[in-house]
């Protein structure tokens, strides 16, 4: 796994809408920004760099989100709390102005957090309980109410149209210092509280009834999953606009690998997180050349026949 | 192992403004094994939630120890209140050792490595369950009886002196549910654990329980030994059902006939005791002759 991330990276240094010579590679990444070659690479650093670290968070919190909700088809992206953040930061745009790095963070958590609780209420309705199916539902129709609200909100304010456009297709292009320095102390404490978690998930995993009979505080487990989740996603939407499908396919994928232990899971989600964005990223680069497919458009492409395969393949509720 | 006492006080509780128990005085035997029976919603399940915490109460205390369980921290809870729900959930994939191993929990601190002693319980779990030779398979291809085994090996692996089970037995054919039952009074007599199980089958819990408490209505209806409890009044106060009580021929435990509407007038008490009033060649009498086809 390891091993595939350095290629991915070596791979999303190498290629790119232009042909660049290894000399210019080699002498860009000691710094060189001479010629327009070097230049370009120079701007993959950070875009390689942006793409490891949102991948690994948006993995890691579908693997807890799909833990604590004992659900296969969680996912940031599917329950809408990507979507959730996208309109808080939109909203912070539009109407307060915002453009200080670290106020869109905190917008895009807060929005995460108040659409994965709204979706969770939403799900929970009724008798029976969320269901994986309800939501899903819940999810879906949560994410498409709040697209439509971005697009209303956006819609008459020309003067950021085009930056929001490109923000809520999701991508990593583009991406400077400047941006990923602010989010890196929301990551770590997300993982941190996401890895400390991964006990609790293993319990919750048995069922509420078993997890409380060998000791667990289960609402208590349950929140501190959340928080994590919340972070990792809230944060990483706020840089590089909602990217779906990563959440759930990669923790599916690593489940083969490293079994149902979450302890194993959530590292291996991490990391398979972020082979799988950044291969996303070179692939987008490379299908469309001269002009670039933004990762999020290529991960809903990977994404969603894994999602139809997971549906079709189990009695959707075992987990 | 010594085990810790179990009362229940006063206790009322429900499921928001219904209140499912009412009432409940109770001492639960130490190191004994205990059966609730009773009608479908007369509160079993309720009682056994609220005795494992699940349920919090309205009013009333449940004592392990003289500790209310529902102020004793959830982890040293754990170590001495095992639970077997009636349908825990096993996670795609897991092993068995890795469900088994997972009943360690409770004895393992927020860094702590897995210690020789988790080992030894885990192994020791696995071989009275008689799954150690299960223990890399997946749980999900294991047969109902050999999943049900499992998951009272991880009860197990916990090392508590009281083990509560709801409804153990339930899904499983009767060989398998002779075979449930069995290994729960071996852990009983061997290792001196204090069972509580919900049992539906009136008969089975007599044969097995030392103590059989029945309710009714949310109420204990009565409690005490098999041969005190089961009477055909009971049967007919608690299950508003016609019965007779005989004695199992083998066990000499009690043991209970329903009558219900098919049989063609009550029949006397030596008919029931004597059952075997031959006419010749009735033994040889299968259900085609009885039921010729047309």
């Amino acid at each position: 796994m390891v091993l595939l991330l350095v290629v991915a990276m070596g791979l999303s240094m190498t290629f790119g809408a232009r042909d660049v010579g290894w000399s210019e590679i080699v002498a860009a990444l000691y710094g060189q920004v001479e010629t327009i070659g070097e230049a370009a690479v120079a701007s993959r650093l950070p875009r390689t760099l942006l793409a490891i670290l949102a991948g690994a968070a948006l993995g890691l919190s579908g693997g807890v989100m799909q833990g604590l909700t004992r659900n296969p088809l969680a996912d940031p992206g599917l329950l809408g709390v990507n979507a959730g953040a996208a309109l808080a930061v939109v909203i912070g745009l539009a109407w307060f102005g915002i453009e200080d790095a670290t106020l869109y963070i905190w917008a895009a958590i807060l929005g995460a957090g108040l659409t994965a609780v709204a979706v969770y209420a939403i799900a929970s309705l009724g008798r029976g309980g969320a269901t994986p199916l309800r939501l899903a539902l819940a999810g879906a129709v949560t994410t498409a109410a709040l697209s439509s609200l971005t697009t209303a909100v956006v819609l008459p304010r020309g003067d950021i149209a085009g930056l929001v456009q490109s923000w809520t297709v999701g991508g990593v292009g583009g991406a400077t210092r400047d941006q990923i320095v602010p989010v890196l102390p929301f990551l770590f404490l997300g993982l941190v509280i996401a890895l400390l978690s991964a006990r609790k998930l293993n319990l919750l995993a048995l069922g509420d009834d078993t997890a409380t009979g060998l000791g667990e505080k289960v609402a208590l487990a349950r929140a501190m999953a959340a928080v994590a989740a919340v972070l990792l996603c809230g944060a990483t939407t706020a840089v590089c606009g909602p990217i779906g499908f990563v959440g759930l396919v990669v923790p599916h994928a690593c489940r083969l690998l490293a079994g149902s232990d979450y302890r194993w899971l959530l590292p291996f989600s991490a990391l398979g997180g972020a082979v799988l964005l950044t291969f996303a990223d070179v692939f987008g680069r490379l299908v469309a050349r001269p002009a670039e497919l933004d990762v999020g458009i290529v991960t809903a492409f990977i994404g969603a026949p894994v999602f139809i395969w997971i549906v079709r393949r189990r009695k959707v509720g075992a987990l | 192992m010594s085990s810790p006492s179990l009362l229940v006080h006063d206790l009322m509780a429900g499921y928001g403004e219904r209140a499912v128990l009412d009432d409940i005085n109770l001492t639960i035997p130490s190191g004994r094994n205990t059966a609730i029976v009773g009608a479908n919603a007369c509160g079993k399940s309720t009682l056994l939630r609220t005795l494992s915490r699940l349920l919090v109460p309205e009013r009333g205390k449940v004592l392990l120890d003289g500790h209310s369980i529902h102020r004793l921290p959830a982890r040293r809870l754990a170590q001495q209140l095992g639970l077997l729900p009636q349908s825990p959930i096993a996670p795609e994939g897991i092993t068995v050792l890795d469900l088994v191993s997972r009943g360690r929990h409770p004895h393992q601190g927020l860094f702590a490595r897995w210690s020789s002693a988790d080992e030894a319980a885990v192994a020791e779990a696995l071989e009275a369950t008689r799954t150690t030779e299960l223990a890399e398979r997946a749980v999900e291809e294991l047969s109902g009886g050999q999943r049900q085994r499992v998951w009272i090996a991880m009860a197990l692996a916990q090392q508590t002196g009281v083990l509560l089970l709801d409804e153990p037995t339930t899904f499983l054919d009767i060989h398998h549910q002779i075979e449930v039952l069995d290994l729960l009074v071996d852990l009983n007599r061997m290792r001196g654990t204090t069972i509580v199980m919900v049992l539906h089958e009136l008969n089975l819990a007599a044969r097995y329980a030392d103590i059989l408490v029945a309710m009714a209505k949310g109420r204990i209806y009565a409690i005490g030994p098999p041969e005190k409890v089961l009477t055909e009044q009971m049967v007919r106060e608690v299950f508003g059902l016609a019965s007779r009580i005989i004695e199992d021929p083998i066990t000499g435990k009690p043991m209970m006939i329903p009558l219900g509407r098919h049989v063609a007038c009550e029949p006397s008490r030596d008919r029931v005791e004597e059952p075997t009033k031959n006419t010749p060649g009735a033994e040889l009498r299968t259900w085609s002759d009885r039921h010729p086809a047309r």
